[in-house]
């Protein structure tokens, strides 16, 4: 087995990197790819709350790259799923503690038993960002309807394409997939965010789904569940199509609105 | 193998007589035709012509040419028409020697300033061509040639060039053609929407950009010391 390393990273924090990275490794899951989601937020531990398990957590991706545990000492078995496991960060260490050749050592032994890597990166342009996208075979560039957060895509889509190990090595280049998350149609259509076909436009990367804005997906952080296993929640629904997108199945965009004159025309065309 | 190695090449190079060195006009009349093209004369190569010079047999007054050079973005690669002693100082400090009627030290090949290459202006540029987009926070340099982009250029990136700039696609980022103080040099785009145009160190940030041309295919030029922004 040759896992897949996927990264989820965005530039600009609170945007729902780590939502969508649980929400996205256990669509995996449910679809029966054996998982793993990585906390690269070294220092500012979140996954393991997200997916619940913030309590079953003994040793972290830092004592297993330093070599103080093992890889199967760490991982943590979600509850739910058979298929997907979670591999939280230390709290109390900082992203220098992510050492290249460790993080390499680490995954390469999760590729051997993972259909699916996911790794959660830190927000910023800095070590930890780096050290998250550095592996990737695929980066999904989660994005919000704003200008701040689409420039900050910008960024790191650019380093994707100068600074990973695949760009390094003249091999072939990141895959690079949009999600648009906390997609409000409502303000999309009062013109206080940007359309769809706005941050598409400036990014010009493949849309693999549009999350709308939902009370369900903090309700979700909240109860430690992700929102993929809320079957009621068109947040939920819509990561699910996402991942079967990913997978490579053909679904029409939900829970979206006509579009009309964007914020983003508004903002620039003056005219 | 050397032969490989080694090739010959013919250049361009402006010969001053050192007699005119120490005109005080001159170097006013210099100044003034470096001002007019400054990206001609920018590190360009410079012959000392010594033909019925007196002196120049002194390491120390050929550094003191090549100061006076410099201080007009000029380089000092060599001389011609020197007296034996005169050659001397000049191997001396580092200099060439250039026919015609120039005392040749026996060697074969013949004289070869290959390592002032570098220094030299291209003869003709080759344009640069980029076909990805321009994201936030990359910086492209076209030094010494026109710069053509057929994607867009995103908000926080910068494209440089020393010539034109063609950009085929939308131009949200910033733009500075001519950087080498070409006055000649224009941007053309598809869509304007750039955050800063500049062209030969004139500048317009968006909000001076004229907002009728905004998200239009347009050239921008400088017409007398002004940036004029037409439609295409």
């Amino acid at each position: 087995m040759a896992g897949k390393v996927i990264v989820l990273t965005s530039g600009k924090g609170g945007v729902g990197k780590t939502t969508s990275a649980a929400a996205f490794a256990a669509g995996l899951s449910l679809r029966g790819h054996r998982t793993v989601v990585i906390d690269f937020d070294v220092g500012l531990r979140n996954l393991d709350l997200i997916m619940g398990c913030e309590r079953r957590v003994v040793f972290d991706f830092i004592n297993v790259i330093n070599g103080d545990a093992k890889l199967n000492q760490a991982l943590i078995k979600d509850k739910r799923n058979d298929n997907l496991f979670i591999f939280p960060t230390s709290q109390t260490r900082d992203k220098d503690a992510l050492k290249r050749d460790g993080v390499e050592r680490v995954l390469g032994e999760l590729k051997d038993s993972f259909d699916y890597i996911v790794c959660d990166s830190p927000a910023g342009i800095e070590h930890g960002a780096l050290t998250a996208m550095y592996f990737a075979d695929t980066a999904i560039i989660v994005t919000n309807p704003e200008v701040s957060s689409v420039r900050d895509s910008d960024r790191i889509i650019g380093l994707l394409a100068s600074k990973s190990r695949r760009a390094e090595f003249n091999l072939e280049p990141v895959a690079v997939h949009l999600l648009l998350a906390r997609y409000s149609p409502e303000r999309v259509r009062k013109g206080e965010m940007l359309s769809i076909e706005d941050v598409k436009e400036i990014l010009s990367i493949p849309l693999l789904g549009v999350i709308p804005e939902s009370e369900s997906v903090l309700r979700a952080s909240n109860t430690g569940t992700p929102i993929v296993f809320d079957e009621e929640s068109p947040a939920g629904r819509a990561y699910h199509d996402a991942v079967a997108r990913f997978l490579g199945e053909q679904r029409e965009m939900r829970f979206l609105q006509p579009e009309r004159r964007g914020f983003f025309r508004a903002l620039f065309g003056r005219a | 193998m050397v032969g490989n190695l080694v090739q010959g090449a013919v250049f361009t190079v402006m010969v001053v007589r050192a007699g005119m060195l120490r005109d005080p006009a001159f170097e006013h009349e210099l100044a003034e035709q470096i001002r007019l093209s400054p990206r001609f004369f920018l590190n360009a190569p410079v012959v000392l012509d010594l033909k019925e010079a007196a002196g120049f047999a002194h390491e120390a007054e050929f550094a003191e040419a090549r100061e006076i050079l410099r201080r007009h973005t000029l380089t000092l690669i060599g001389v011609q028409n020197a007296t034996p002693a005169q050659l001397d100082a000049a191997a001396g400090s580092g200099l060439a020697s250039f026919a015609p009627n120039a005392p040749q030290p026996s060697r074969s090949p013949p004289r070869e300033p290959t390592r002032s290459a570098a220094a030299m202006p291209a003869a003709a540029a080759k344009t640069r061509l980029v076909t990805q987009p321009v994201r936030s926070g990359t910086q492209i340099f076209a030094r010494g040639a026109d710069l053509v982009v057929t994607a867009a250029v995103s908000p926080g990136a910068e494209i440089i060039a020393d010539g034109n700039i063609h950009v085929y696609g939308a131009l949200r980022g910033r733009a500075l053609a001519g950087a080498g103080g070409d006055v000649e040099a224009r941007i053309f785009c598809s869509r304007l929407e750039a955050e800063l145009v500049s062209i030969a160190g004139h500048y317009l940030v968006s909000e001076q950009l004229p907002p009728e041309q905004h998200g239009f295919s347009v050239q921008i030029a400088l017409v007398d010391e002004r940036l004029t922004v037409t439609r295409n």
